[in-house]
Order: C-alpha cells, then structure tokens, then sequence
C-alpha cells in the first residue's frame, strides 16, 4: 500500500497560485524528500497533507484513506514537525509529552515516552517549559512530540532549520532508525546534503509544480556534469574547436584544461579527442557535482553557493 | 521502535485531552484567573455590601447587598468565561500552537465543546466563590435555585461562544482587549448590575432593554429574588436565542477553519 497518494493537488491563496497540478506518490517505508526553494509550495502541500491548510483542489489519500472525509482516521497515521516552532508555555516538556498522544485518541505509553526522551535527550529538561529550551531541544521536543502517537508517517518540515551540525547529524540517524522500524519519512530540507544522504527518493519543486521525481542517486546521476580536469604536457594557448561542445576553461596560463561532461557521458571519449588533437595529456582528475547543482540546475538559481 | 500501527484508538480521548488540558491551563495560573477576579468580586462586595450599601436602597423590600450581590455572580460567571476561551484561543493562533491541534484528530465539535466546557467551568467556579463570599454580606432569598443555575450555566455557554468568535476575528491583544473594554464592560455596567433599570429616566431606561446583558442580569436576578424588571421567561428567552446564535456562528467559524486553517 502507499503510505501516501497526492494527486492534482491545487492551491490558490488570494487568487496566487501556490501549488499547481502537483501528483506524487510516497511508498510504504521509504524516506522521500521534498526539495524547493523558498516559496516553491513545499510548505503549502505538507500543510495541506497534515491539515493545517484547508485542501485548494486534488486528492490527498494516506494509507488508503481520503484526507478530507476519513480526516480523524488518516491524522491518527501521520506525525508532523511543523517548520515553526510551535511555543506552549502553560506546560513543561514532561507534562506536554504525556497529553499530547490523547489528542490522537491514544492512551500515554510511558516506555514509548520514555524511550523517545532517551532517545531525543530531552531527559533533563523534563521540568523545563519550552522558552527554556535551547533552538536544538526545541526541535527535539517537536519530534518526540510528534512520535509520541507512534504515526506511520512522520512528517518533517525543515527539521533541522537552525540547529548546528552535530546535532544535525544525530538527528538524521535518529529519523533513519525510527525508519528502519517501519515509518515513513516525508522531509523537505533546505539542506541539500541532507536529502542527499537520507532520502530514496526527492521530488523537486518550483513555482508550485513538481519539476523531477526520482530516486536520489538516478537523479544526481542524471542531472549532475562531471568535470574533467585534464593537466597537460604542453600549455596550449586557444582550446581545439572539438572541445567548444563542451562548456571549457583553460587556467594556469594553459597548463589546465576544465571540461564539463555531460550527464551520462564517460571520460573515455573526450581522451580519445585529445590524443586525436594532438594533446598529451599528464593527469586528469574527475569531479561529481552533487544534488546541490542538480537542484541548482533544475530550479534555475545560478550563482548560489551556500 | 515499531511504528504504531496497532495502537488502540479512543474516539472521546481527542476531546477529553484538550478539556484537560484546557482545564489545567486556567488551574495553573490560577492567581491570574480565579483568585484576581475572586479579589475583585470581594471589593465589590465589601464596597457595596458592607459600606455604600447600607445608605441605598434601590428596590423595595430588599437590602441593596441583595439586589447587587447576584449582578456580580454573574458579572464574574461573564467575564471568566469570556477570558478563557477568548484569551486560550488567541494564544494559541498568535503563538502558533494552534497548529499542533489543527494535525490530530480533533473534530470542530469537540473543539468547540472542549474550549467551552473549560471556560464554563472556570466561569461557574469564580461565580460560586463569590456567592460563598457574598454570604458574609449578605442572606439571598434564592427564589428558584435551579432557574438560578440555568441562567448562570446560560450566561457561561453564551460568553464562551462570544469569546471564540472574538479570538477568531481579533488581531492583535489590543483587539481583544477591545472586545472586553469597550463592549462588554459597559454593556455590563449599563445592564443592569448595579441598578434596576426601571429607576432610570426614559430615554435610558428604554436603551436598556435593547442591552442584550439586560435580560442575562435580570433573569439571573429574579431566579434569585423573584422579582426582575422583566418576566424571567422573557430574559430567558432572548438569552437563550442570542447563546444559540453565537453557538451557531462560533461553529462555523471552526468547521470552516476561519483564520485556523490557512
């Protein structure tokens, strides 16, 4: 079964179009991220699938069910980590833990509870509110928050917006292991390293449509260049007309010629060029671009490097 | 780590949840929402029943501690219970923990049911501490008790319904404070509370009657005293129409997500 069926997804707010014809499917057990820029509709569509934005147009249909008339069945199934942070400070972490899965319809499990309190080492700030807490255990307190019900898929919106780079890292193998238990991970990221190492698959949005769909290593694979740096024997002073198909630079006075490859192509050809134009060739060392100008590529944003 | 699949679901746990938590939300600040306007009541009390009152007499066959006594129950009973739900509300749209409930299962009518009942509750205490108070003022007749405890439970549904509606469409704490300074406090001081409407010169004493906290005060009253400057039935009517219109309203509101949902 898919955990989750989106399907001519439509959103307009004041008459501007925010999401446009989106369709995707989230399959059982993986980890599928959602990528965009700011404004791209990322937001919009989790929104829509966790129910805090009413439905524009299309179907949302989760673990089988339709979102809009089985609304109280499928929010039962889905956790959410809202991009804001969400500020209660009427109750302590503790005590909001042990409320928050009623609202699910669910009775408190103190050993699931405590578990993810371990897990999220959230243990001593149990008597904390939450403007007490630092910006990385209040993001942790909003994923135990929204595991606290046990969902079967957990939504992550920019999870880990502002926190530093350890905690990052323990955050994504935290999300990999409650995967590996069976949940299913929606994530949109603005980190793209981070979509790279965690997601199957990404789905890359903008302008509110759905622009690529594939599983991540196909799509870094697809979409990226290779570049070829070629050091050669001899400086040349103007680059071979053959080598004009492919985006080049000459640096280090001649001595350093950059060729971009293609998707899919193999270096062994543009060797063969050279040997044919007379070039002899010292080293050459290969270099994959990564998601990042992949998404770079497909969103058209030129010149941004983070 | 097993995914939850298997988890027992409780239909009412929703709704009780948020009553709980909507209940311990007011019980925790409880200086704040019940002692303060206890303290309050109790200066009204000792103003008008133990001094001022002793040299007034505004109806006939009854201290005016008497007469005034009910008015602040029910002006309390008023005022809490549009604070609560009012101020709950708000909070949660203005800190965005409104969103948290917005992704559970959290159906509108228990919503509306649990963020009223709360503020009820909160609103029928502070009315009953000032009644035990009062005691030391003053012996009320309690003409019909139970007449009595329909319109205070009345006025409380009323004014929680109106405090929804009010933090749905306020913007800021500025507009919500609107809503109690500038509306209700004077339709409350002008209802009503302090005075009989029929010592008033025409033309205020007619305005008065198109106060719709009038018949609120007034039906509470004669429950008490059994004497009212209108017929109970009456009071209990327009009361009752004008609870059931803002019930209506506040419920549309939420079913739609008015200012909730996006």
């Amino acid at each position: 079964m898919s955990a989750l069926i989106i399907e001519n997804l439509y959103k307009n707010f004041d008459g501007v179009p925010a999401v446009k014809g989106v369709n995707f499917t989230i399959k059982e057990g993986e980890i599928f991220g959602l990528l965009g820029p700011n404004g791209a509709g990322k937001s919009t569509t989790i929104n829509m699938i966790a129910g805090v934005v009413r439905l524009g147009e299309g179907a949302i249909t989760a673990f089988g069910h339709d979102n809009q008339k089985d609304y109280r069945y499928t929010r039962r199934l889905l956790g959410v980590v809202h991009q804001e942070v969400v500020i209660d400070n009427f109750f302590t972490v503790d005590q909001a833990l042990k409320l928050h899965a009623g609202y699910y319809g669910v009775k408190d499990d103190p050993v699931w509870r405590q578990l993810l309190i371990d897990r999220l080492g959230l243990e001593p700030h149990l008597n904390k509110v939450m403007l007490k807490l630092s910006g990385g255990l209040k993001r942790r307190f909003m994923i135990a928050k929204a595991l606290i019900h046990r969902p079967r898929l957990l939504i992550l919106d920019e999870p880990t917006a502002g926190v530093d780079v350890e905690l990052r890292h323990g955050l994504w193998e935290f999300v990999r292991e409650i995967n590996r238990h069976g949940t299913t991970i929606l994530l949109t990221t603005h980190y793209l390293e981070e979509a790279e190492v965690m997601c199957d698959r990404i789905a890359i949005m903008n302008h509110g449509e759905l622009i690529a769909l594939e599983e991540t290593q196909e799509l870094v694979r697809r979409l990226s260049n290779r570049q070829l740096r070629v050091w050669l024997d001899q400086p040349i002073q103007k680059i071979p007309v053959e080598f004009e198909q492919y985006a080049h630079q000459l640096k280090e006075n001649g001595k350093v010629l950059l060729l971009n490859l293609p998707a899919g192509e193999g270096a062994g050809n543009v060797l063969s060029q050279l040997a044919d134009a007379g070039l002899t060739v010292r080293d050459i060392e290969t270099e994959q671009s990564g998601l990042e100008e992949v998404f770079l590529h497909l969103t058209g944003i030129k010149g941004r490097q983070d | 780590m097993v995914a939850g699949q298997d988890n027992k679901y409780y239909p009412w746990l929703p709704f009780l949840t948020l009553l709980r938590k909507e209940i311990l939300r007011f019980w925790r600040v409880s200086t704040q929402t019940l002692l303060t306007p206890i303290v309050t009541a109790s200066l009204y009390l000792f103003i008008f029943g133990a001094t001022l009152g002793e040299r007034l007499n505004v109806l006939e066959g009854f201290s005016y501690a008497q007469f005034v006594i009910p008015g602040l129950i029910i002006m309390g009973v008023i005022n809490n219970t549009f604070a609560n739900t009012s101020s709950s509300l708000f909070m949660s749209r203005y800190l965005g923990g409104i969103v948290d409930l917005l992704v559970t299962p959290v159906s509108p009518p228990q919503f509306i049911l649990a963020y009223t009942l709360a503020a009820m509750l909160r609103g029928l205490l502070v009315g009953t501490v000032v009644w035990f108070i009062s005691t030391f003022f003053a012996t009320l007749p309690w003409d019909s008790p139970w007449l009595a405890i329909l319109m205070a439970v009345l006025a409380s549904f009323l004014f929680a319904q109106f405090g929804l509606i009010a933090a749905i469409y306020a913007h800021n704490f500025d507009t919500l404070s609107m809503y109690s300074n500038f509306l209700i406090l004077p339709l409350v001081y002008l209802g009503g509370v302090f005075y009989p409407i029929s010592i008033l010169p025409d033309p205020w004493g007619s305005f008065s009657y198109l106060n719709p906290l009038f018949y609120l005060i007034d039906g509470f009253r004669h429950a008490i005293i059994g004497v009212g400057d209108t017929t109970f039935l009456l009071a209990f009517g327009v009361s009752g129409g004008i609870a059931v219109a803002l019930f209506f309203w506040a419920a549309w509101l939420i079913g739609k997500g008015y200012r909730l949902r996006a």
